[in-house]
């Protein structure tokens, strides 16, 4: 005997990310999923961000292990709580919303989630968050919004890190754009160094817009 | 890796769904962009079900390729690497299908044969 299902896998995430959703409206808090690969820069990202922001923020750290970057975080006096995922290649709903308890968001502004490096894997889960960023990096190479297209497309901006190194490599900025478009025409794409501070400015402006709890 | 949770949110409702009947097929729809690989998910299945109803299950998993709606012309189209439009060559579409990732059905023994098998018995 067959029975009809017709049941998203994800379900049960997707719900837990919609009550997520509603906490930090809520709260009037806006929250932002970071996703990459591991050494693109999303921890230099995040900071650079907070401190133009002119606005209290918070952070959540996604790692398979270790309190590194979260470290790294903190020593600025920014509240920061840490998940070790203990393996898992993503972040999901539930995780993000035990983080959150451990968190205090009174008058908080903005809420960074740095998701577990990988391009892969965390575009399928919704964490609640009200933008999706994704950070490539001029060393990874042109290629990646072709190879990772699930990820690309699920997001709001591309940011494109280390510029300072396009003279050392071989990047075809074009490809890469043309990469993100064929997929998600309605991403903003971001040129940045977080060495050398270039395009910082205009994506937080870009960041400032797009909150409307500021 | 991810495949372990999604798996046992599978097995959570087939098992709901199949009310304690054992239970034969189950067709899984994945599109091609969303990050879920068959083998993955048919490892744990395994490893999760032993010594339950859903043990010895057969998986059909669907693939659905990504398909895209032309920017340009409007054209369904399924793309190669390269994203351009087969029909009027310019850059990439709306993404209309790909992204899918539910469990379609599920086929249990039927209760009137069940017992009819422990007849012969």
């Amino acid at each position: 005997m067959k029975i009809e299902i017709v049941k998203n896998i994800l379900d049960a995430n997707d719900q837990v990310a919609l009550l997520n959703r509603e906490f930090f409206d809520n709260l009037k808090v806006f929250t932002i999923n970071i996703m990459a690969s591991p050494g693109a820069g999303k921890t230099s990202f995040i900071l650079e961000t907070i401190h133009r922001l002119d606005a209290p923020s918070a952070v959540i750290e996604g790692d398979v292990a270790s309190s590194i970057d979260s470290e790294r975080i903190a020593e600025f006096g920014i509240p920061v709580v840490q998940i070790n995922t203990g393996g898992n290649c993503h972040l999901e709903a539930t995780m993000t919303r035990e983080a959150v308890k451990k968190l205090s968001l009174d008058g908080v502004k903005y809420l960074f989630i740095e998701n577990v490096g990988n391009l892969i894997c965390p575009a399928s889960f919704d964490l609640g968050e009200h933008i999706r960023i994704a950070i490539s990096s001029v060393p990874e190479g042109d290629d990646k919004p072709y190879k990772y297209p699930g990820l690309f497309s699920s997001v709001d901006a591309v940011i494109l890190n280390k510029i300072d190194l396009m003279p050392y490599v071989d990047f075809d900025l074009e490809r890469f754009r043309k990469g993100i478009i064929a997929i998600n025409r309605d991403a903003k794409i971001f040129l940045i160094s977080c060495k050398t501070k270039e395009g910082i400015e205009a994506l937080v402006e870009w960041l400032k817009s797009e909150n409307p709890y500021r | 890796m991810h495949e372990l949770a999604v798996t046992e949110e599978i097995i959570k409702t087939v098992t709901e769904a199949s009310e304690g009947r054992k239970v034969k097929v189950i067709e899984i729809v994945i599109g091609d962009l969303s990050s879920f690989i068959d083998e993955s998910i048919r490892f744990y299945f395994d490893l999760l079900t032993k010594s339950t109803p859903l043990e010895g299950a057969s998986l059909l998993f669907k693939r659905i390729p990504v398909k895209l709606r032309c920017y340009n012309c409007q054209r369904e189209f399924n793309p190669d690497e390269t994203f351009l439009c087969p029909y009027c060559n310019s850059l990439g579409g709306d993404i209309i299908e790909g992204k899918e990732f539910y469990i379609d059905s599920i086929e249990v023994e039927d209760e009137d044969r069940d017992s009819e098998e422990h007849f012969r018995c």
